[in-house]
């Protein structure tokens, strides 16, 4: 196998919103170079649709403070409120740099930045919905990706497109490189850097039916979690209420900010039942329990009674076409039905990870739960837990982590680089990822053993047992699930055999992470007694502060996890009952 | 119900020439023709490769050639096209295996219409203003992702790779059009060159292959004759 040597100052891994605002901040600084699976501008951050929430008070008064409160109540109360209030005041700067560098959002009759309601952002802490999400239709991550892109082409960034790092190398608890496999020819990569940071973004491909991208896989957190570095709060994962049906493709919350409303198989509209005052812009969590809800008790549509519909009839042609072109095109590409004219068949989605790699606020990397923080190693975007999302995201508040904490990992870079003296790698440090693949290369085929086939069996084991609503006895059944699937697993073949473009090769070494992911995820769902956020245990169906409002932090061993805790930083918002 | 799927095959690694495979898939009408090349590369075939990521349209990874036309893999479904497929690569850039192809030079002529915004203006510490229909005025070709469905339905491309295709000039108009910025005099500059929107023979067959509904051929239309009003 051709091994090829690299020397940079930083290493970004992820082309995704967080890993290119972190090169446009470090890029001027250093030699640097991002890496990355797929061509830049295909990465996730493009799906995303509805907004970026900023209290920029164009619409209505507002005050960043308030965005911290709903961001905090969203949260469950797990959110650490220095983080949220960097996140939410920083917002503001985040988006006006956005627009300065192009960005085309939607616009006000007065030329300003166009505002959007979302779920659970209200103004003057829950008195009424608030117009706060700055969105471009409902293309938003899309404009933000080709933004930060652009901005990187006229950088004259250095892009390794189509590299997939797959091991980091850290030596004497200090990074000294990453590993990469370049995907058109085979070749291994060593890049020698003292300093990486992971935007790999998330890892939906756990669930069956999921917003995510086939690429998201954990990636990042996966090549630390099997160094030894623990995921922070992985039990908490985010089911989006509206996916279309059976694909699990996204329809934005924006469709709701909207005035779209739910209505179960009666046409009723249930959320008035579940948060009588903000109704169908209740945050995720609380809309896709209230749904599964009505799903089993008899109130779902269709002849498997499986769904409930997504109506915008009442919001007229026009502002769907203006508002809402994309995922409306979804519907009528996938679906076949006329959303102008029909309700849209919808079910809850997995679609982000509240947890992952432990950051502090300046993106640096954690290596325990006491907060050590380990050199050289930052994360940010999905791929990282600060904790600003707690246990459930707020919407619109990811596309604002990317930007203001990748730019923040993109700072610590230059802080450390600046400090630190150029290190050296030997040449053996691809020894590890060169005996991987050789193992799946020369391992002979069987089809008992396929990537594909433990892939599925785990999307829909997981599916099953660890999805919305959970319990110790189906959480205890999926660990038994992940022991078989890891034994085979260490069988795992591949029926490619080549060096162009295999990417069979590298899905076998993906499914390892996801693994890994679900594996961190049951065991953390299963210690935490608790209902909080997006983890429902409807064997402890109550909040527990005073045995939980912690951080759960998930390190290796062997087929699970040993668990450790963190206290939750509070600040000036007392834990409450969250109601809507 | 049994679909038939030809796909152009070819190795670099043992195959002098790319050859036609034949499969059959079962498939339910609404599965998307993503999803019939995963059930072949999953547990049929490892080693058939294609580009993919999100998988409804938005990242633009699976451009590929379904039954003569361009279209994305993951947006359109069985039905559609019924059950008889004929798949091949996107036509005029080199294929690296089966279905990849080189995006290198695709990205290269993109990057040389400066496709970032232009403006030397300290803009202050809030948004610049633009009215919703200054914003409008380039709100088609902001949907492109570069998934390179028209430069390589280009009759004019497949014969002269040193054309820029119309990715390119879709992403200078986006700039072009955006009354925030002020760098249009150098690309239409570059633009105005014998490998430049002139080239454009309006076949039309970039706007029927756009898989984002772009028009992208107004769109060049427009880049043509801003290059002149600009002369």
């Amino acid at each position: 196998m051709k091994v090829i040597k690299h020397s940079f100052d930083g290493v970004i891994v992820g082309a995704g919103g967080a890993g290119l605002r972190a090169a446009i901040e470090a890029a001027p600084h250093m030699k640097l170079a991002v890496i990355t699976k797929l061509y830049p501008t295909r990465s996730h951050t493009g799906a995303a649709q509805g907004g970026m929430s900023a209290a920029l008070a164009n619409v209505e008064e507002d005050n960043w403070n308030w965005h911290a409160f709903d961001t905090v109540k969203g949260s469950d109360y797990l959110a650490d409120q220095p983080a949220v209030d960097i996140l939410c005041k920083e917002a503001i700067d985040a988006v006006i740099e956005l627009e300065h560098w192009g960005l085309p959002f939607s616009r006000l009759d007065n030329g300003k930045i166009a505002q959007r309601r979302f779920g659970g952002h209200t103004v003057k802490e829950g008195t009424s919905p608030a117009f706060r999400a700055c969105y471009a239709a409902d293309r938003t991550g899309h404009m933000i990706l080709q933004t930060l892109y652009q901005k990187c082409v006229s950088m004259g960034v250095t892009f390794f497109d189509e590299f997939q790092v797959l091991d980091i190398k850290i030596e004497d608890g200090i990074c000294q490189g990453v590993v990469a496999y370049e995907l058109a020819t085979g070749d291994i990569h060593i890049f020698e850097t003292r300093a990486v940071t992971f935007a790999t973004g998330g890892f939906g491909k756990i669930f069956k039916v999921s917003s995510n991208a086939h690429s998201l896989t954990g990636d990042g957190p996966g090549i630390l979690y099997q160094k030894g570095i623990p995921l922070e709060d992985m039990e908490f994962y985010q089911f989006h209420p509206t996916g279309i049906y059976r694909l699990g493709i996204l329809l934005s919350e924006a469709a709701r900010g909207e005035g779209g409303i739910l209505r179960n198989k009666d046409g009723e509209r249930f959320m008035e039942r579940y948060a009588p005052s903000i109704k169908d812009l209740a945050p995720r969590d609380m809309v896709s329990r209230a749904i599964a809800t009505e799903i089993s008790s008899g109130n779902g549509a269709g002849p498997d009674s499986d769904y409930v519909y997504l109506d915008l009839t009442h919001l007229g042609a026009e502002t769907i076409k203006k508002k809402l072109p994309d995922i409306t095109d979804f519907v009528r590409t996938y679906v076949k039905i006329e959303p102008i004219e029909e309700p849209i068949p919808v079910q809850p989605t997995a679609h982000y990870a509240m947890g992952g790699i432990p950051t502090d606020v300046n993106s640096r990397v954690l290596s325990d739960e006491k907060g050590t923080v380990l050199p050289g190693v930052y994360a940010a975007g999905e791929a990282a837990c600060v904790s600003v999302h707690g246990a459930n995201r707020l919407g619109t508040n990811s596309l604002l982590d990317i930007v203001v904490f990748g730019k923040r990992a993109g700072q610590s870079m230059v802080d450390y680089v600046t400090q630190t003296k150029p290190n050296q790698l030997s040449d053996n440090a691809s020894n590890d990822l060169t005996k991987k693949i050789t193992n799946l290369i020369e391992k002979e085929h069987t089809n008992e053993f396929s990537v594909a086939k433990i892939r599925k069996d785990l999307q829909d084991s997981m599916e099953e047992n660890a999805k919305i609503f959970r319990t110790k006895e189906t959480l205890e059944k999926q660990t038994e699930i992940l022991e078989e699937l890891r034994e085979r697993y260490e069988n795992v073949t591949i029926y490619d055999k080549g060096k162009v473009h295999n990417s069979e090769l590298v899905e076998a070494i993906e499914l390892d992470y996801l693994l890994d992911m679900s594996e961190a995820t049951v065991s953390s769902a299963l210690a935490r007694n608790e209902s909080r956020g997006a983890h429902s245990r409807q064997d402890y169906p109550h909040r527990d502060d005073t045995n939980f409002m912690k951080h759960s932090f998930a390190f290796k061993n062997d087929n699970s996890a040993n668990l450790k805790y963190r206290d939750v930083e509070l600040g000036k918002y007392e834990p409450m009952e969250r109601k809507y | 119900m049994d679909v038939s799927i030809k796909i152009l095959r070819y190795d670099p690694e043992s195959d002098r020439k790319g050859h036609w495979e034949n499969y059959i898939v079962d498939a339910e009408p609404e599965e998307r023709i993503l999803d019939l090349l995963h059930k072949i590369k999953w547990f049929e075939d490892g080693s058939l490769s294609f580009r993919k990521s999100c998988a409804h349209g938005v990242c633009g990874s699976d451009a590929m050639v379904i039954n003569g036309e361009n279209m994305l893999a993951c947006q359109v479904l069985v039905k559609e096209v019924g059950n008889s497929l004929k798949i091949e690569p996107i036509r005029g850039l080199p294929v690296v295996k089966d279905l990849i192809v080189d995006m290198e030079p695709f990205f290269d002529s993109y990057k040389k219409v400066m496709p970032y915004l232009i403006n030397e203006k300290e803009p202050g510490d809030r948004e610049r203003l633009q009215s919703p229909e200054d914003r409008d005025r380039f709100e088609d070709t902001t949907k492109c992702i570069l998934c390179a469905a028209c430069t390589t339905s280009c009759p004019v491309f497949w014969t002269a790779e040193s054309y820029v295709g119309p990715a390119a000039i879709v992403n200078a108009h986006r700039f072009v059009f955006d009354s925030r910025d002020e760098g249009s005099k150098q690309r239409l500059e570059i633009l105005k060159d014998v490998n430049g929107a002139f080239r454009c023979r309006t076949a039309f067959n970039c706007t029927s292959a756009c898989p984002r509904g772009i028009q992208v051929t107004k769109a060049i239309e427009d880049i043509k004759r801003e290059t002149l009003l600009n002369n």
